[in-house]
């Protein structure tokens, strides 16, 4: 435990630390054995898939899974590629979306005050308490009305909207973009387009870095079944739950791709850890 | 001349907010005053929309049986996995935020992962397999705890319990890194002064000095948690299947989904919808206002 001598001495006693400790150390393993047990099947060999006892950990690494997996994609009716091509586009093109609409916006909205800018805001925070189950049905209907059904723009638009990305975005220009520096370079007579890209943007590089893996993760897993029927047009995460869904004997080929899905975004995330907790760092709503 | 003048001062304001709030209009507000509208009809998206008053709301309160257990359900559900999850993302923040930083981004990884792992929570069907080859089973049977394989996704009894446990595993996410962030941002100084006014302990620490300092951060994680634990539904459905055993795992969610994508009763659907939607604003007000009196 690190905490400066001051506070180690008067509010930290021996017991509460060991304590704290063993706590961390329960919830800790709690929180990894799925994890690891995923990791470990994933290398399993079929015997040992099916053993009983069942064991935790594999004894005879192996690839097979792996291998199964890049045959079953083989023999997939639509080549594999076209699905991963799908999902990087529809992730691609829904995070760039997201981040710069949603940067404008809380530019506007955390620099300027408007007139309005109180309500457009209020209405972000309220819609931040909806269930996206709750707006499901009348979003299918105006999907469907835009003619947008079996296309990628049923996915990527609606996406550009994530409320969570905006109140992130604005809380972070709030309290970490001085007024000052943006007065300075409209002296210097920068137009409001370069002050928000020359000066605004890199000033809060690690909340923009935070809206790309927020919104990266959500569409990185998301399988557009509600919307987008076509067999070419469908994303990786269909595709390899339809591989899963083979049944008990493809149980290591899931613990595969379980484990090639859970891969990219945990890496996202372990490269851009400090800059996400930064940005958290100013989410907290005044009373 | 008035509007142009207003033009000039903020109408470029208007051009950088207008392409975002016009997306969300469409996509979020509108949505919402269209459930509430739908919710007022009988519509099975084939015929036009007919009107029935508050019938689709009457049905729901007074002769939807399931839907009562549904509701039940849910508030168990919340009522535990809410408060409980929240606790959890504040004390390992707090405790995670007293180590050595190597230490503090391992275990911050380690329970912020399985919230952003997709459908790696799958792999608790397989730990918490019905037979003898189930992880849980196998080591309850050998340790003479148990002496036949539980059920424990078809059981009525336990289904439910299994699935808040997934719950609460996968749900350290945003509230957990907004609470870590927001116990890194606390002047130090102030911990130093406490100590000189007479505190003693952790305790009084967190109290009187580490939650009312972290307070903003307390109502965003408030407002995350609380729209989780309402929102289960989906993750739900993966795990014991749909409808699960004696309903035993119904949720309002579920209940939403039964009539919006299997039975195609929009109307009834959207009364289902706004009612949830409701209880969760005024959860939300009661909850916010409960955490302003901390410290």
């Amino acid at each position: 435990m690190q905490l400066p001598i001051y506070r180690k001495r008067v509010t930290r006693s021996p017991g509460g630390d060991l304590a704290a400790l063993v706590l961390l150390v329960a919830l800790g393993s709690f929180t990894a054995l799925p994890m690891v047990y995923v990791i470990s099947s994933a290398f399993k060999p079929l015997n040992e898939l099916f053993l009983f006892p069942p064991r935790f950990f594999v004894r005879n690494p192996t690839l097979d899974n792996f291998k199964d997996l890049a045959v079953l994609m083989g023999e997939s009716w639509v080549p594999i590629s076209r699905y991963l091509l799908n999902t990087l586009l529809i992730t691609c093109l829904g995070t760039a979306g997201h981040v710069l609409f949603a940067s404008l916006c809380a530019f506007a909205l955390a620099k300027h005050r408007f007139p309005g800018s109180r309500l457009v805001f209020n209405l972000i925070v309220i819609s931040l308490m909806f269930a996206p189950e709750v707006t499901a049905i009348p979003n299918y209907l105006i999907i469907a009305r835009l003619g947008w059904l079996d296309t990628y723009r049923a996915v990527i638009v609606p996406a550009w909207q994530s409320s969570l990305g905006l109140f992130l975005m604005k809380q972070f220009m709030d309290q970490m973009v001085p007024d000052s520096l943006l007065e300075a370079a409209r002296i210097d007579g920068a137009n409001e387009w370069q002050v928000f890209r020359k000066v605004a943007m890199p000033t809060v590089r690690p909340a923009w870095l935070t809206l790309i893996i927020l919104s990266f993760q959500s569409l990185w897993g998301n399988t557009g079944s509600n919307f987008i029927y076509s067999e070419n047009l469908k994303t990786l995460p269909y595709a390899l739950n339809q591989i899963v869904a083979g049944g008990i004997a493809r149980a290591g080929v899931g613990a595969a791709v379980a484990l090639v899905m859970m891969i990219v975004p945990v890496t996202v995330f372990i490269l851009n850890q400090r800059n996400v907790v930064q940005t958290m760092g100013t989410s907290g709503l005044k009373e | 001349m008035k509007l142009r003048a207003f033009w000039k001062k903020w109408g470029i304001s208007y051009l950088f907010a207008a392409p975002y709030v016009l997306l969300f209009l469409l996509f979020t507000v509108i949505p919402v005053l269209v459930a509430m509208g739908l919710s007022f009809t009988s519509y099975n998206m084939l015929q036009p929309p007919v009107w029935v008053g508050w019938a689709n709301y009457v049905k729901l309160l007074f002769a939807d049986d399931v839907f009562l257990i549904a509701v039940k359900n849910t508030l168990l559900f919340a009522a535990i996995t809410g408060p409980l999850s929240y606790m959890l993302c504040l004390l390992l923040a707090w405790f995670i935020n007293e180590l050595k930083p190597t230490w503090r981004t391992i275990l911050t990884l380690l329970f912020y992962a399985p919230s952003i792992s997709g459908n790696v929570f799958m792999i608790w069907t397989i730990l918490f397999s019905g037979d003898m080859y189930g992880w849980v089973n196998s080591v309850l049977l050998r340790l003479g705890i148990i002496y036949e394989p539980v059920r424990w996704l078809t059981n009525p009894d336990t289904l439910l319990w299994v699935t808040m446990l997934v719950t609460l595993w996968m749900s350290l996410g945003t509230s957990f890194l907004a609470f870590i962030a927001g116990l890194q941002g606390i002047d130090e100084t102030l911990y130093e002064a406490g100590a000189i006014d007479g505190v003693r302990n952790r305790w009084q620490e967190l109290w009187f000095i580490t939650l009312p300092a972290m307070r903003p951060q307390l109502l965003f994680g408030a407002i995350i948690n609380i729209t989780n634990a309402f929102a289960a539904g989906s993750h739900i459905v993966a795990l014991v299947g749909f409808p699960s055993t004696d309903y035993a795992g119904h949720t309002v969610i579920t209940h939403l989904m039964d009539y919006g994508n299997i039975r195609f009763e929009m109307g009834y659907a959207s009364a289902i919808a706004t009612l949830l939607f409701a209880v969760m604003l005024i959860t939300q007000q009661a909850v916010q206002r409960m955490l302003r009196k901390i410290g």
